[in-house]
């Protein structure tokens, strides 16, 4: 600072505090507060937002001996299974296919893989619903190919549910997070490639030893990303399966168990006690997925 | 690579580029089908059978138009208040030295961690008790200042250098001035990435709504059509009509702002 004059310094001084002034103040209200408020409504049972009665731990121990919550629990990780399982080696595998640098049209191709994260949740829900009604056109293809029922809606059937939910996320993220694997890739040093080549590496051992420990911090990423997402999964299976958890609850996930014990049944305080399970649940998840790869690290 | 293989893997990479767009090509059309034969064709109906007849509907007696212009003034309300805070968030945390900046920032870096879920029930009493329900302050307010995109904005200012500000506090600029003639003007591709981003997420959010509002007045777009699909579950067309209105405005402003989106996507990835 130069202090020709002595207020501008002194403004300056002031002036990151006033600009960070609207973050603290919502942070309080809007961040705070609802954190330790929602920890003291997690031992007491409500009805809406004005009457409340204490339980201590009852919230929990009802929870974890309702067979819903286990439904839900089991969905759900069934679901970030196949996130990962399915979902990730697919967006890998298109963008390793994309990164050529003289493949014709590869933004276009980019574009078109990127375009359905471009429709919300809500209304891909909207759309893949009539997909899977009787005679629509995924359950016309469905018959053709495997002789499934033409007539009625495939998410009537149980079982098919969960593959459905799998199968949308599948046409929803795969484009998306390849784009993340993209952009990693191309910033994987080529010089790398070549020194591999004149040691005479094959293309596999130049995708074990080169690209993906280049990749490796990105992959943590997508991995914790998607994990985390999968365990916030609601308004997907709500809208696809019309406002529910779906026939014999196969589409019922955990946040779909908290929005409806908290806002159908209006107990805000069982709401909240579920909230802090799945907190706890997807920090320890994420931990170990980064402790995974930090030793993963170590061995190399 | 030999040429076959490459090949098979420029055909494989089209069909998949080719089935990606199924659904949205199927939507397009969708939209325009009327609702005799909807289903007896599943994409493409006799052409004598697509009609404007489902935006008529949901014009006319459906009042879509109000929903529409609901999420309009919603969304647009949310990106400039969220832009503001978070550009001048961004600019105290990129380039003012000041006590308790550390903490700061690392308290920011916590709340990103905060699932929305854990909020859900403590926010709903909050905005009830501040007689905030079923009104647009009680979904804009809370999410006014997005941390995240302070964040991007931080990453973007640094790139200011300090001598260009302090030519203008010798001029007699304040630091508003500062702030709003010199970085904001600077950061234009941060601006347009966290412009969509902001969009996208305030036009397609459901939950929050659906939990705030009310009265089908109000009602933003998602919140309609579900209610829609509730309401008129056989009339396929108009719904389809509906959902192509709502994708959109989100698909035009992407196109205009693709460049900058992609770009600010992944910036914080791969140096991370």
């Amino acid at each position: 600072m130069t202090g020709g004059s002595t207020s501008s310094p002194r403004r300056a001084a002031r002036a990151p505090y006033v600009f960070l002034t609207p973050f603290f103040v919502t942070f309080l209200v809007f961040g705070l507060y609802p954190i330790i408020r929602s920890i003291v409504l997690s031992f007491f049972i409500t009805y809406g937002p004005r009457s409340q009665t204490f339980v201590g731990l009852g919230n929990f121990a009802f929870m974890l001996g309702d067979p819903d919550f286990w439904i839900a629990v089991r969905n759900t990780a069934v679901f970030a299974a196949a996130s990962l399982l399915i979902q990730l080696p697919l967006s890998l595998a298109l963008a390793l296919a994309l990164n050529r640098r003289r493949l014709a049209g590869r933004g276009t191709l980019r574009l078109a893989y990127f375009s359905p994260r471009l429709v919300g949740m809500v209304f891909v829900g909207v759309i893949f619903r009539l997909l899977f009604e009787g005679r629509g056109l995924l359950t016309t293809v469905s018959h053709a190919l495997f002789g499934t029922d033409l007539n009625s809606s495939m998410l009537d059937s149980p079982s098919f549910v969960m593959p459905a939910l799998v199968l949308t996320s599948l046409w929803l993220y795969v484009g998306f997070n390849m784009i993340y694997f993209l952009a990693a890739l191309q910033a994987v040093d080529e010089t790398l490639y070549e020194a591999a080549l004149v040691d005479g590496a094959n293309a596999w051992q130049r995708f074990l030893h080169v690209t993906l420990p280049g990749i490796k911090h990105v992959t943590v990423f997508v991995v914790v990303l998607s994990t985390i997402g999968s365990f916030q999964l609601f308004e997907l299976p709500y809208l696809l399966l019309g406002n529910g958890p779906g026939a014999g609850k196969a589409g019922l996930t955990v946040v779909m168990y908290l929005y409806q014990s908290g806002f159908i049944s209006g107990d805000l305080g069982f709401a909240s006690a579920i909230g802090w399970t799945l907190v706890a649940a997807v920090m320890v998840l994420a931990l170990v997925q980064m402790r995974l790869s930090g030793t993963l690290r170590k061995e190399a | 690579m030999a040429r076959l293989p490459r090949m098979v893997l420029y055909a494989a990479l089209l069909v998949f580029g080719a089935l990606t767009l199924v659904p949205l090509a199927w939507l397009l059309v969708a939209a325009f089908k009327s609702n005799e034969v909807f289903f007896s064709h599943p994409f493409f109906p006799p052409p004598e059978h697509l009609t404007a007849g489902n935006f008529r509907r949901l014009f006319g007696e459906l009042d879509f138009l109000r929903a529409m212009a609901n999420s309009l003034f919603v969304t647009g309300a949310t990106v400039l208040v969220q832009l503001f805070f978070a550009s001048l968030g961004g600019f105290a945390l990129a380039k003012y030295d000041f006590r308790g900046k550390r903490a700061a920032m690392v308290l920011m870096l916590a709340t990103m961690m905060i699932p929305p879920q854990v909020l859900l029930a403590p926010m709903y009493e909050l905005v009830t008790h501040m007689r905030l329900t079923d009104s647009y302050l009680g979904l804009i307010v809370p999410g006014m200042v997005s941390v995240f995109g302070m964040f991007l904005y931080r990453q973007a200012m640094m790139q200011i250098p300090d001598e260009m500000l302090q030519a203008g506090r010798i001029d007699g600029c304040s630091e508003f001035g500062l702030y709003w003639h010199l970085a904001l003007p600077v950061s234009r591709p941060i601006t347009g990435a966290f412009c969509l981003l902001s969009f996208m997420g305030t036009w397609n959010s459901f939950l929050w709504p659906q939990i705030v509002l009310q009265s089908d007045s109000r009602f933003t777009l998602p919140i309609a059509l579900n209610q829609m699909v509730g309401l008129y579950r056989q009339d396929y067309g108009v719904l389809m009509a509906g959902t192509l209105l709502a994708v959109l405005p989100v698909v035009v402003l992407f196109f205009l702002l693709q460049r900058e989106f992609l770009a600010g996507l992944t910036a914080g990835a791969v140096k991370g």
